[in-house]
């Protein structure tokens, strides 16, 4: 691509889905500006960017915004095709396969179920809630299986969509470890799993750009005991 | 006809997710077999095709599955992307504009028509009504947007957005006839009221889109059904 690729990424550390869009950076070699929003005050560039949803992340290439992590994702492998790897596989069978898993993770494993777990009130609802996410974690693990080929990432040889997913909970998964002392990729029942993880982990790209466990943890506990704060507070009125 | 292998859907004729696999299969000029699917008491096939969500629309060609209503209609394009019309477009950041009001659509909408087909008291109703409309408004700036002035999302003809925001477009209608409530005012939405009469003109929409009757008939029964589970859950406490 001719001339200077203006990208800045209008993000939040901690997001997830944040750190989705840097590992798709990152894994492509391009270089961005990252640029930290504070949520509680949102800036204009952000306000105007995604007026329909105000959240990051927000991708600006060139002055053009481009909202939605898996959107951006598949944005950054198709504006890009001819820089670093391929993000999806280049048969159209495989490329639904892996846009199916992905869309599976951001459902059943990242928003409802893991979300409802750190962000509930009882623990009946944070036990359902992580019932629910294991029982997810459990189809992901054949689904390794099926989609690695016996190689070591979703994408095959290769990371590619859904392992960039995946990994960007990476640094929450630690965390929850740390917090609950619960593994949530069990290396005894979904082996593939943890060892995906272990590699995962040790990428460059990857390293470049999950959020340091020890951040995460402070931020989890500490919005924990807000909700507990806000829980206990609208019970003593 | 050019060689397009073996392919089935199995589909629900008023699952707007199903229309809108259908319309991409006509727009590329395809014959497939169609097995309608019975929700309430799920077919060998269905189970065994899409074990992990058990839904509609599935795709099956030579013998692979593919699943996921927007995972499919990209498919259709890729595979047969020599053959009819594009369904996405081509520049990428067209594309991530087509996929990023495909998926607001899908949330938003859906879940707004899908709240008062569910609303169990007039107040319930009235607010998924209203964010129903509010859903609409913004479309209909989407629509102005983006259609640069054409008389559809995609241009001159139909493509992935209009599937996309089409296919939900029976059950407005449905839903108007039943509850009285006026969606597309040509007074609010004139923009994408128009659009949706042109819509509904296509070929494509008048082979796959099913009458009003049908829809409103299958609300019922699905009444009927929520009904009779909440009598035996609350006959079982």
């Amino acid at each position: 691509m001719a001339g200077g690729d203006d990208l800045k990424l209008l993000g939040a550390w901690a997001s997830p889905f944040v750190t989705r869009v840097k590992l798709a950076l990152n894994f492509k070699g391009l270089s961005f500006e990252d640029v930290e929003e504070d949520l509680s005050n949102k800036s204009e560039l952000l306000l105007s960017s995604n007026p329909v949803h105000k959240k990051v992340p927000v991708l600006v290439h060139n002055g053009k915004p481009i909202c939605e992590s898996v959107i951006i994702v598949q944005y950054i492998d198709e504006a890009f095709a001819g820089i670093g790897p391929a993000l999806l596989p280049s048969d159209p069978y495989e490329r639904a396969i892996a846009r199916f898993w992905a869309a599976y993770v951001d459902d059943k494993v990242l928003v409802a179920p893991w979300v409802q777990s750190l962000r509930a009130k009882t623990e009946e609802e944070k036990s359902e809630g992580l019932k629910q996410t294991f029982a997810a974690v459990e189809t992901l693990e054949g689904a390794l299986r099926e989609c690695s080929k016996g190689e070591g990432y979703f994408g095959g040889e290769t990371v590619g969509l859904v392992d960039i997913s995946l990994g960007s909970l990476l640094s929450w998964l630690n965390a929850t470890e740390v917090i609950s002392g619960t593994k949530i990729f069990d290396p005894v029942k979904t082996p593939l799993l943890a060892a995906w993880m272990e590699r995962f982990s040790k990428l460059d790209a990857a390293k470049a750009a999950l959020p340091e466990v020890d951040r995460v943890v402070e931020f989890a506990k500490k919005r924990q005991a807000q909700a507990a704060a806000a829980a206990a507070a609208s019970e003593t009125k | 006809m050019a060689a397009e292998g073996d392919l089935k859907l199995l589909g629900l004729s008023v699952s707007p997710f199903v229309v809108r696999v259908r319309m991409a299969l006509h727009m590329k000029g395809l014959s497939y077999e169609y097995i309608e699917q019975d929700l309430f008491n799920k077919s060998e096939l269905l189970l065994k095709s899409n074990p992990v969500e058990k839904k509609v629309p599935v795709l099956i060609h030579d013998g692979k599955t593919i699943l996921d209503s927007s995972a499919i209609v990209q498919y259709i394009d890729e595979v047969w992307a020599a053959m009819g019309p594009s369904i996405l477009p081509v520049d990428p950041n067209e594309r991530a504009t087509a996929r990023f009001w495909a998926a607001y659509v899908d949330d938003k909408l859906f879940s707004a028509y899908v709240g008062i087909n569910k609303a169990t008291t007039e107040v319930e109703r009235e607010e998924k009504v209203s964010e129903m409309l509010a859903v609409l408004e913004q479309l209909e700036e989407a629509f102005a947007k983006n259609s640069n002035g054409k008389a559809f999302f995609a241009g001159d003809s139909i493509g992935y957005l209009d599937l996309a925001v089409g296919c939900h477009l029976l059950w407005l209608k449905a839903q108007h006839k039943m509850f009285g409530v006026v969606f597309l005012d040509a007074g609010k939405t004139p923009l994408l009221e128009a659009w949706a009469k042109r819509f509904a003109e296509t070929d494509a929409a008048k082979e796959v889109v099913p009458d009003t009757g049908m829809v409103m008939e299958y609300a019922k029964k699905r009444q009927a059904y929520r009904a009779a589970v909440a009598a035996a859950a609350a006959t079982a406490k």
